[in-house]
């Protein structure tokens, strides 16, 4: 080990326990191919923690009944619990208020929220999107789907070969049909952090309304909607240590108030004639039918683990894997990375020379090491780079030093078999 | 678990990194190409088909070492049969790959029983039949308009064909 690696190492260990914070999630202590897990596809979903799990089965064996509906005891409970749940992400996102945290079942869901919601009502005819290079086919279909729908267009912001947003090219984006602007808070193939906040208010001082894809920013970064002046920010509770099947959606209040419904059915009501339906008040009117109460639960129980670490601490952390690793990997011939942003979340995107990034997967898996092969469903990003795909290693605080030592020598082991 | 070592054999590597019949041919009887969504990958194959047999076969395109190797030896098992012992083998070596015979219930399969193991790794499949199916693409659209992407056990589209 070289004196980098080990001022590097040390550097981390001294301020974040990770082995104690290890020992929380059964599934790291899984071998896979006779070799110890190593999971760097945290992008794509991350781990559940004891805690989480144990209160899914508190919840399921002392709490459940549906909520909002019955007096009886188990739907009290279940019902407050659930509420509580939206509080916990109420302050987790710091939201002015808790009718501002919609339940969703994810990032996708809560994206295809605001278009139902708001662009079919207020975009029309001739309006322009504005969209940026670096969006996940999540924030980019469902506007595609509304500007065929309706005949407004799509405008896309560029970006540099490091994968960093143009600025000056958003910028001059903006006209008098601009009505909308979606942009990822951080990219899922690249890592890119984006500077949202002088992007809302520049989107702002013209009046338009920004939608923020947080899936990639809320595990990794500390979230503050109100600092950031949003006016949606979505994201996806399983990526934050939580079940799959819940997301959150937050908005403002007076535009959510503002918004048509996007599925109707029970709970969203307040009456209901064959003559006239009554809307129910927000959040419910975007809540219809019995919601993942379990995995709203569970997600809270989530936000509750992480908070205890502290957002600074995660980060933190991540950034020191993310730097030991890319430091190890541009030190080593015939690799490169993708994606060389000043600012970057621990999203490690890389190339092996001749070698297709399936058959790294393959025989990382082989190691024990779990990445990401392919266009992580980013293709616009891929074409702009000239890739057409990559191995993407993604981190979560969970993650230690030797696990990247594992990276690294998988790497090398790829590089021998091809050579 | 599967052993993956066996699919990288030294076999597989070498074809990937020298493939043999790679390029196009002019003016080819059949040609198709086959991609894969999933990856982005595509490979061409064109075909001489003289009356009675393929008298010269080449592939050329973007993939992993799996679907590279796989079409190399694709052609050079190919290369100078008639198009009735092509399609049997076609059938076998899909049979192999997906699961549904062993390597000893195919009596062509041959040198290409290197390729057993993929049916282990369904993730990788698609990579070691892409090729093959293209080939079925290009013998069939001789044969047939309609494409054989319905008939597909891996559904891996086959267009241009």
């Amino acid at each position: 080990m070289n004196e980098i690696q080990t001022a590097l190492k040390s550097r981390s260990s001294s301020t974040f326990d990770v082995e104690r914070i290890r020992a929380d999630f059964p599934i790291l202590k899984l071998t896979v191919n006779d070799k110890p897990l190593v999971y760097f596809d945290n992008a794509a979903s991350s781990q559940m923690p004891q805690q989480v799990i144990d209160r899914l089965v508190r919840y399921q064996t002392t709490q459940h009944a549906n909520i909002n509906r019955a007096v009886h005891y188990l739907s009290e409970v279940a019902t407050s619990e659930f509420e509580g749940a939206r509080r916990t992400l109420q302050h987790f996102i710091n939201a002015h208020e808790e009718r501002e945290v919609i339940f969703t079942s994810g990032t996708t869901d809560s994206i295809n929220l605001v278009m139902q919601g708001y662009g079919r009502k207020f975009i029309g005819a001739g309006d322009e999107i504005i969209l940026t290079t670096l969006e996940h086919h999540s924030n980019i279909v469902p506007w595609q789907m509304l500007a065929e729908e309706k005949g407004a267009k799509i405008r896309v912001v560029p970006i540099n070969d490091a994968g960093e947003l143009l600025i000056d090219e958003y910028e001059k984006l903006f006209n008098e049909r601009t009505k909308f602007v979606g942009v990822t808070h951080v990219s899922n193939a690249l890592g890119t952090i984006n500077p949202i906040k002088e992007m809302i208010a520049f989107a702002h001082a013209r009046g338009v309304p920004v939608l923020v894809d947080g899936a990639q920013a809320a595990p990794h970064i500390k979230v503050d909607v109100q600092e950031l002046d949003c006016d949606f920010y979505a994201f996806s509770g399983h990526k934050l240590c939580g079940p799959t099947g819940i997301g959150i959606l937050y908005g403002r209040a007076a535009l959510l108030e503002n918004m048509q419904p996007f599925k109707g059915g029970g709970d969203m009501i307040l009456s209901v004639t064959f003559e006239k339906t009554t809307y129910n008040t927000i959040p419910h009117k975007f809540e219809a039918g019995t919601p993942p109460i379990a995995a709203a639960i569970g997600l809270g129980a989530a936000v509750d683990y992480l908070s205890e670490i502290g957002m600074d601490a995660i980060a933190a952390h991540e950034l020191a894997l993310l730097k030991y690793a890319s430091e190890q990997i541009n030190a080593m011939p015939g690799v490169r990375i993708i994606g060389t942003a000043e600012h970057k979340a621990a999203v490690l995107s890389f190339a092996v020379d001749g070698v297709h990034p399936h058959d790294i997967g393959t025989l990382l898996n082989q190691e024990g090491v779990a990445v990401r092969t392919g266009h992580h469903c980013a293709q616009p990003v891929m074409q702009r780079l000239h890739v057409p795909a990559t191995s993407r290693a993604s981190f979560a605080f969970y993650n230690s030093m030797d696990e990247v030592d594992a990276l690294i020598a998988g790497i090398r082991t790829v590089q021998k078999i091809f050579t | 678990m599967a052993n993956y070592k066996s699919l990288y054999q030294e076999v597989i590597l070498d074809h990937n990194k020298k493939p043999r019949n790679y390029g196009a041919i002019e003016s080819p009887s059949h040609h198709a190409v086959g991609h894969n969504p999933l990856c982005g990958d595509h490979i061409s194959v064109d075909v001489d088909l003289g009356d009675e047999r393929i008298n010269n076969i080449a592939f050329q395109g973007e993939s992993c070492a799996i679907c590279k190797a796989s079409a190399s030896m694709m052609t050079t098992a190919i290369k100078g049969k008639t198009r009735a012992e092509a399609e049997t083998l076609i059938q076998e070596f899909l049979a192999m790959a997906t699961g549904k015979l062993s390597h000893e219930a195919c009596p062509n399969i041959g040198r290409l029983a290197v390729f057993a193991g993929v049916s282990d790794l369904p993730t990788r499949v698609k990579c070691a039949i892409l090729p093959w199916h293209t080939l079925s693409g290009a013998f069939n659209a001789v044969a047939s308009t309609s494409t054989e992407s319905e008939d597909d056990p891996m559904h891996a589209p086959i267009g241009d064909a």
